[in-house]
Parts: C-alpha cells; structure tokens; sequence
C-alpha cells in the first residue's frame, strides 16, 4: 500500500486516488490537427522506466495534482496542484 | 513408550493446569503452556499426519513456524481452521484436532498404498498422464487423494476481524535476544518501539539455549527487558507474525488470539524496520529422512527446556555444525542414550558428557515404517535408534528483507545466504544476520538501531556460554541411493529435482513450479535452501548462481477473513440507497440494484414480475405514473466561465441556452465515443445542473473536475455534485399537469409560462421545489426536485392524490420499456464503447460546430466517417414473433460464411402497442429503414425489419397532450 501525498490532504492511502495519465500531454485543440498527432496525444504513452510524472486525482477531496514517482522503486518523488497539463 | 515427559522441568508450562483435547478421535492430554505438537510428543504420538502426495507417515519436525509436516485442522472449542501448525497453536482444552490429508486417521490412512508406486508418481506425473481424454475428468479424484487439510464450510465466525492501523518509529521483528536488545536501544533513544514475536512468549533462542546476560540467567533478562519496554509504554505483540512488507514500508502483521476471536490484521508504518526473525534449522539428506521420529536437533531442545519432554530413549544426533552438540549433551543429562554423529572429522567441539561422538561420518539411511528404529552411517555402522536428530546448518530468515527487495549475499562460511546491501529502513539483526555467538549478536542490534540517535540504554553482553558454528554444509548430492527428502511438505525427493534438471527446468522459479518444491503453507522453509543448493550440484553451478526464488508475502498463512475485515456480506459493495426506500417498500416495490443504486425494479402488483412490470408500463400510457428519478445526476457548474465550460464538455452548444431552459445533450470522450448523455438545466446566467446518468454520476462529476482544474482553472467554474441533496420526483403521463395542479406549488403549469424543456421554481410545504419540464417516457413529464428529507410528505400527497386519476407507481423496468418504445437510449446499453454521436442520429454538432469540445477530432478520422458504421434503428419483428433475444446478432452472408452486422441493443413486449419494440446497432442502419434482415440468435434465425428507433408516437404529440 502506497502513500500518496495529496497537495490538498497530505498522505493518504493509495487506494484513495485514481490514475489520471501522463502529465505533460499536452491536448492540441482544432478539428483540423494532425492526425498523427491526435493520436498521439489519445494514445502514445512514453511508459518510463524510473522518474515519471503522472496525474492523480485523490477522489476523497477532488483534486487533481501532479506527481512525480519512480516506478521502479516507487518512490514519490513530488506532488503539486494541477495547473494546465493538457493545456498548449 | 519412547518420548515421553519428564516428571520435573518445563519453563512453558504450568502442571498445575492440566488439559485435554482430541487428535484423530484419541484423548492427548498436557498442561497449559504446552503446544498442541509438544502435548502429542508428550503422549508418544509419532505419526501426526500424511504426506501430500504418497501419504507416507509424518511426524513433527520442528517447534516453530518453518513446520512442514504437523498440519492439523482445528475445530471443537476453538475456531475452525484448517492447516494450523501444531507446533505453534496452543493446546486448549476441548480443542478438535485432525490430521490432514488422511483418512481415517494418520495411524491408519486407507491412501497408504499409494507409497508403494511412488517410483511411478514423480514429480509433474499428473500433468503428463492425465492428458487424454481431459485433465478435469481426473482432478477431482486427484484433488481428493493429494493436498492439506479441508476447509469447514458449516463453520460461521461468531464475527468479523479486526483491521488496525498503527504507527511507531521502530518495529523489531522477533523478540529474541537480538530484537529484545534493539528494542532496548531504540526506547533508550526516546523512539517508539512496536515488538512483535511468533511465539506466546518472548525470548526466542533464549528460552532453550544457555545462555547468561549481564551476569543473570537469561530468562530473567528476558523477563526484565519485557517489563521495561512495557513500562515504557511500548507495544509488544506475542503470538503476532509480521508476514509480509509492502510499498513504502508497510508491514502486515497477523496477530492470533487464545480467546476464539478472529485473527488481527495490523497495518504499521514504521519509520524503522528491525529484523530480527532468527534462523531456521535444516534437515540432513539422507535415505528415509522424513520418517516419524527423525526431528530438527533444536526442535528437540526446545521440547525439553520449555515443555520438559523427551523426544527418545536411543537417540541419534547427526550434525554438520556445532549447535547440535548443546543439545546432545542435554539429551544425556536428562537421561536418553545419545549417539552424536558430526560429518565434520577435525575441529568439532569435545563430546558432551555421556555422548558417543563418531567423527567424519554422516547417514545414509533411516529404516522404520511407522516411525524411524534405526540408521545406517556412511561406514555401513547400523544403530538402533527411536529417535533421531538432525542439524543440517542454519537459514536465517530474512523474508521481510527479501520481499523488500533487499539483495541476498551468498556466506559459504555460514553455508547461507544472508542480507546483501543494505535495504532502506529495513535493518537486519541476530541470527537472521548471521550472527552465532550473543557478542555478535548485540553487536548487531546496536548497529540496527545506531542510526536512529543515541541511546541511553547500555548494550546488553553475554556472560555466559558462547554459541559457535564452524559448519560445513552438507547439501544433498546428486546420484545418492535413496529416497532423500527434501521438501517434506510437497514430497519431494532428491530424484525428483534430478528430473526436474534433466527436463530443463534448472531455473530455480521453473524448479519450483516444475516439482512444487518450496510451495504450500510452509513455503519451504526448511527446503528451499537444499533443493537450490542440489541443483547447483546438478548443474555444476555455484549455490549463488542458482539463486534463490522470489520472495513474496506472506511468510505464514493469513486468514482471508483478516483481509476482508468488515468488508463482508452487505459491506463488501455497498449499494446506495434512495431517500424513499422505505415508502417504496411499504408500498410493495420490489428491489433490484442498478449501476449501484438500489431502485424499484416493480411494484410487485402481480406475483408475476413480468406482469407486474407490463401493467405498470401500460397504465403509466393511460393516465399518470409517479416515478422516483432521485438517483439522476445533479451536478451543479457555477462561476463566470460555466457557460464556456459546459461547451467544452458537450457535444452539443450549450451556451446558446436561454436561462429556465433545459437542453439534452452527449459528453463525448476524447476519442468521438459517447460517454453519457442527458439534459442540461440552465439556471441563470452563470449556473448550470448537468442530469447525468445515475450510474455515472461519479465519473462525471470526476471529468468535470479535471477539466475545470487543468483547462478553465479553479477561479472561473466551481463544481458541486448535488445529486444526493435532492430527491426528483418524476410525474408523467397524459394526467400528469392535472395531478400537479393538486400540489398548489405556487406556479403557473401553463404551457406558455412551462413549457417542455422549461424549468420553474416553486415551494411545497415551504421549502423550494424546482420543477423541470423533461420526459424520458415520451408523455408529458414534470420532475419535481425537493430537499431529500422533504420528499415524502410529498411523495404521500402524489399517490394520494393521484388515486382519483388511477395513478400508477412505476419501477424501473416499466420505465425501461416506456423509453424503448420512444426509441430513447441507454447510454452503455444502446451504445457500446465504439458508438460516435453520429451513430445515434445526432450529427449536427459534428457538421456545424465551430468551437472546441472534447473529443472532437475523433469525430473526424477516417474511422469515424467510414460508410458501413453502425446506427442506432428500431426493430420490428413479425406479427406473432416474440420479441428478440437481446445481443442477437443482425447477420449477412457472403463468401459462404455469415457475418455479424450489428445486434440487438434493447428489446420488449410493449403493452400499449400490443407487440414487440426492439432498438439495435446495425450496419448503416439509418438509410436501411424498410429493410428486412435475418437475426441469428443461438443457432435460431429470425426475421426483422429496420425501422426508425421511435416506435410509438413518432411526432411527439403526447408530450404537449
């Protein structure tokens, strides 16, 4: 069970929060986009091995942050309120 | 009689409190203090239990958790559980205890025979020749020869297990004299100290090895450090196993309780991790070694010390280290005949006193059939013997450090892998680290907790005898004669890996699973290390570079009930409930759950369901029906950006709505798929309540927040999910504005002033009622929104006065087929996860729209425009067809084979048509109106035709009627 530090309530269990995704996918708008790079932002993940930085939303609160963790030893390694992260 | 209890001695139990209980039907007696294993080797009991798979007879092996063999099932007084280690459960009175894997009894198990085609049944024979004609026309015969115990399904748990959460700064793992010294150093530093011991009562090693600390016996050390750590308010544990570590040093104990409740849970979030688990003691190889009667030489010291039994009168004890001589010599005081035979021929410690010491020798064989009578050594030299002991070296137990990750390093001193580089916040102390002598390890426990800050407490030392080791490891060999054991609990022998090799499988994880070596309750804790190290030998490979398999929780078996908590019965997925439910059910409704609410399905008029559900939906058509929509998302979106939000997250434009109206609409997901539908209510200028589906509800009011947090920001929407603030009451029907007009709200219900798709603000009973003017049965609709804790007076006046109206309360089901017949859809029922807004009909957005919303692009792939896609029609079936089967598939033909192009999505027996009404995704669908198609359900063909989704008043005249 991991702590996940919520910028609104502190640590929590893992089991509190949902996965967001990427941070950092930033969403081109237009209906008019690439097609290659709308699918890239719908689906092409970078999967990291190591450092990686990922939305969370801790539903207890409703707040959706950014966090940065180590997948390989699941360290987390930063947590701040979300501000444009699909955002160009 | 061979083993058998001394008349005096015994530092566990009490004689003054004798017990009794039963094992396979026979009386055992002992005293309070005593283990359920240590009264039946009191009562001469050698053969406890069956072998897994040759049912060859077992006896007990060890005095602890490592015990492969003394499984028993337990009932009678204490709570049923199956394969509990007999030499860690306390003996209670009136207790039930079986054998497992036996029957009748382990004396006289009827499966015995099966030993003698051993030689046929090796390791992965099941697999290889119960192949034709099906492996699970054998696996239940199988299953019901081979295994451990059996579960009590009639047993129920007076109560659910307790689930608690604790913190401290250390956790010491193994109250030992290693963990008793940290856990003195680290409440010396001012830290928070949780101990927790497998055992009853603490002092590990300490309660049968000689030993002096700090000029006092070591029981009174033991006893005194005990008293101090709880004087100082720290937490200690007996009977508590710490069986697994998880992410971010979460470490889950399984406390056991003498008192018939069930097992604890504790999750801890120490800062510090102390291991301090000790080490477990390995058998020897050689031929028969797992005959009743042959036991671990510690095990046996342990009977004596703390239970005051004798296990034999002739005994042999064979070693290959140093720790047996102790209890040799112990043994002769107490007055068996002791044979010591030490594979070592120079540097052993001198022959106790009364022990015949034979250097350079080892076993090659144990004879006996019901229990070991004699061996034979490697010079052909054959002793009788009614017991026999063997060390085969030390494993320290480091699970806790493994499961962490932590890297194990190879000791060919030691014969033993012991802990690598070093683990965060996991340290590692006592024999667990290696160490032998008490010096070491105090040593040790100092450096375990140095880093947490200095102490006031003085390092304990060791004034007495110290242990020594000067082991030389003595793994089984390749080629012997014989059947060598070396996992007892899973039967597997020395030929066994030899196949296993021969066959390929020499990784150790494919070892493992090939021969079910290491696996079942006691995961091979006395047998890991020599199969691995066999394997080596096998494969001409270093014991390191064989390696270990992986470590993972738990380290002993866990109740399922000690997961699940309270998480049980109605607990397990808790239902949300309507603020009416208890009216709904004086009024006859029957329950069912949908998307997690617990709603109405009928009303239970017929004690048929189905014409319960049929005469609600045709009486709702006549006059008036009252439905209970409160489960129907209200998510309210506020703040000077809303109308530009709602934009975004819809399909369609919402900006464009005037305030008081209300608009249906689809979210879309990113990629084009219709995600959920519903109206908007437009309050005023910067408020909006988005009607969301009621089972999604959560995930709506989550895509709302993300979007509002990451696109718009925090300052120019704000979002609050009202849904459970209000109950809606729903009135419908031709009837529907009559049946309002009762309820003196305050309002006009003119259709100039309330028009469909309008809302109006009224009051009942003085509180706020907001009506809005929607319909999801096609008829005229009003939905009325009251605090929930004022519905039901509310609720009352409808059905009361509705009675002059023949009113009619409808349940979900009848509502289901109203809406069918609208050819109105269900979000994740009419749609699936490929459905386009497009698909439904619903293009205009798609073409006109110039603004941004989510999931727009996707409307624009190739994909998306592709000709053959599926869209949403009505199915009409012939005159007399019953309606089709839901999921049946629309099918074409060509190339000789058939092909799905579409199914059917929803499909009923509509009362007020008198036939049939049907909705499906079928292959270009929306200009096939008119088409007849073949439906293949089953096997079954049927016919179809493709119509408009809208079966009943197409013009949509009954919503102004």
């Amino acid at each position: 069970m991991q702590l996940f530090p919520c910028p609104f309530c502190g640590p929590r269990d893992e089991t509190e929060f949902h996965y967001g995704g990427d941070a950092g996918n930033i969403r081109p708008d237009g209906a008019d986009v690439p097609i290659d790079r709308w699918a890239e932002y719908l689906y092409l993940r970078g999967n990291p091995k190591g450092t990686a930085r990922e939305i969370w939303v801790h539903m207890i609160c409703g707040e959706f942050f950014v966090m940065g963790r180590d997948t390989i030893t699941h360290k987390v390694l930063s947590s701040a309120a979300l501000d444009g992260e699909h955002a160009a | 009689m061979t083993a058998s209890r001394l008349a005096t001695g015994g530092s566990a139990i009490d004689r003054s409190r004798p017990i009794r209980f039963s094992f396979d039907g026979a009386t055992v007696h002992g005293f309070a203090g005593d283990t359920i294993a240590s009264a039946l080797l009191a009562g001469d009991v050698a053969v406890v239990g069956r072998s897994f798979k040759y049912h060859r007879p077992r006896g007990i092996w060890g005095a602890g958790v490592e015990e492969p063999n003394a499984l028993v099932d337990l009932g009678g007084s204490v709570p049923a559980k199956p394969n509990t280690r007999a030499t860690t459960e306390p003996a209670r009175d009136g207790l039930v205890a079986k054998s497992v894997n036996a029957t009748p009894s382990a004396l006289a198990d009827r499966n015995a025979f099966l030993d003698r085609f051993a030689r046929f049944i090796p390791a992965a024979f099941y697999y290889k020749t119960f192949m034709w004609p099906d492996w699970h026309r054998f696996e239940p015969r199988i299953r019901a020869m081979a295994g451990l115990g059996t579960v009590d399904a009639d047993w129920i748990s007076p109560g659910t297990a307790d689930q608690i959460n604790h913190h401290c700064d250390v956790l010491v793992v193994g109250a030992g004299p290693a963990g008793l010294a940290a856990a003195r150093l680290a409440s010396g530093a001012g830290l928070t100290v949780t101990l927790v011991d497998d055992q009853h009562s603490p002092g590990g090693s300490l309660g049968h090895r000689a030993a002096e600390i700090d000029g006092k016996p070591a029981a009174v050390w033991v006893k005194e450090t005990i008293a101090e750590l709880a004087a100082g308010g720290h937490l200690i544990l007996p009977s508590t196993i710490a069986f697994g570590i998880y992410d971010h040093n979460l470490v889950g104990l399984n406390q056991r309780h003498l008192d018939g409740r069930p097992d604890t849970l504790w999750r801890v979030r120490p800062r510090q991790i102390v291991l301090a688990a000790g080490a477990i003691e390995r058998p020897l190889p050689f031929a028969n070694n797992d005959l009743p009667g042959i036991l671990s030489a510690d095990a046996a010291l342990a009977y004596l010390r703390r239970h005051a039994v004798l296990v034999g009168r002739r005994i042999v004890v064979a070693t290959s280290n140093d720790s047996a001589y102790e209890v040799a010599g112990a043994l002769a005081e107490a007055g068996a005949e002791v044979r010591l035979v030490d594979i070592r021929r120079d540097g052993t410690p001198a022959a106790p006193a009364n022990v015949r010491l034979a250097k350079g020798r080892s076993l090659i064989s144990a004879s006996g059939r019901l229990r070991v009578d004699g061996v034979t050594l490697d010079d052909g030299t054959r002793f009788d013997a009614d017991c026999v002991l063997i060390s085969g070296g030390w494993t320290p137990t480091i699970h806790l450090f493994g499961q962490a990750k932590g890297k194990l390093a190879w000791s060919e001193a030691r014969a033993a892998f012991l802990p690598g580089d070093p683990v965060d916040n996991i340290a590692v102390a006592g024999a667990a680290a290696g160490a032998v002598s008490l010096s070491e390890v105090f040593a040790g426990a100092s450096t375990a907790v140095a880093s947490l800050g200095q102490t006031k407490a003085p390092l304990p030392r060791s004034t007495g005898p110290e242990a020594t080791d000067g082991i030389v490891a003595a793994w089984p060999m390749p080629g012997s004669k014989g059947r060598i054991w070396i996992d007892y609990q899973n039967d597997v022998t020395v030929k066994d890996v030899e196949l296993a090799a021969r066959e390929n499988f020499v990784s150790v994880e494919h070892l493992k699973r090939y021969t079910t070596l290491g696996m079942a309750t006691d995961q091979g804790k006395t047998s890991n290390l020599p199969g691995l190290a066999l394997m080596a030998g096998i494969t001409g490979r270093t014991v390191p570079e064989v390696g270990t398999t992986t470590y993972r929780p738990p380290f002993t078996p866990v109740p399922l009930a000690s997961f699940a908590g309270t998480r049980v019965g109605e607990l397990m997925a808790p239902v949300r409930r309507l603020p009416l439910e208890n009216v709904h059910r004086a009024n006859g409704a029957v329950f069912q759950e949908y998307g997690g609410w617990l709603r109405p399905a009928h009303y239970g008029g017929y004690a048929d369901a189905e014409r319960s559900i049929a005469d609600e939906a045709r009486r709702a058509r006549q006059s008036v029906a009252l439905f209970d929509g409160s489960t129907l998302g209200k998510i309210e979106v506020i703040g000077p950006q809303a109308a530009a939000f709602v934009d975004f997250l819809y399909y369609n434009t919402m900006s464009t709505l005037k305030p008081g109206r209300c608009r249906y609409g689809f979210m879309l997901s990113e990629n084009g798929v219709v995600f959920d539908d519903g109206v908007l209510v437009r309050l005023d200028e910067h408020r909006f309540v988005v009607s969301c589906s009621s089972s999604h509800v959560a995930a709506v009011h989550a895509r709302l927040e993300e979007w509002r947090q990451d696109r718009f920001g925090r300052d120019a929407v704000y979002i609050h999910n009202a849904t459970s603030d209000m109950a809606t009451l729903t009135v419908s029907g031709p009837n529907s504005r009559k049946l309002l007009e009762t309820l003196g709200l305050g309002l006009s219900l003119d259709d100039a002033d309330l028009p469909h798709m309008a809302i109006a603000h009224g009051t009942y009973a003085g509180d706020d009622v907001r009506i809005a003017r929607v319909s999801f049965t096609g008829d005229r609709s009003y939905e009325i929104s009251i605090r929930a804790d004022r519905a039901e007076p509310l609720w009352a006046h409808l059905r009361e006065a509705g009675q002059a109206l023949e009113a009619v309360d409808i349940g979900l089901e009848a509502l289901m087929i109203l809406r069918a017949e609208k050819g109105f859809i269900v979000i994740g029922k009419d749609t699936d996860g490929t459905t386009l807004p497009h698909d439904l009909g619903v293009d205009g957005p798609r073409a006109k729209r110039q603004s941004e919303f989510v999931g727009r692009r996707s409307l624009f792939t190739e994909e998306a425009s592709r000709g053959n896609r599926m869209q949403l029609v009505g199915l009409a079936v012939p005159q007399g067809d019953a309606p089709l089967p839901t999921g049946a598939h629309g099918i074409k033909r060509s190339d000789g084979r058939v092909h799905s192009q579409g199914f059917v999505t929803s499909s009923y027996q509509s009362p007020t048509l008198g036939r049939p009404v049907a909705l499906g995704l079928i292959e270009r669908g929306a200009t096939r109106h008119g088409e007849t198609i073949d439906i293949q359900h089953l096997g079954k063909i049927s016919k179809a035709t493709i119509t408009a989704p809208c079966a009943f008043d197409p013009a949509g005249e009954r919503l102004h009627a």
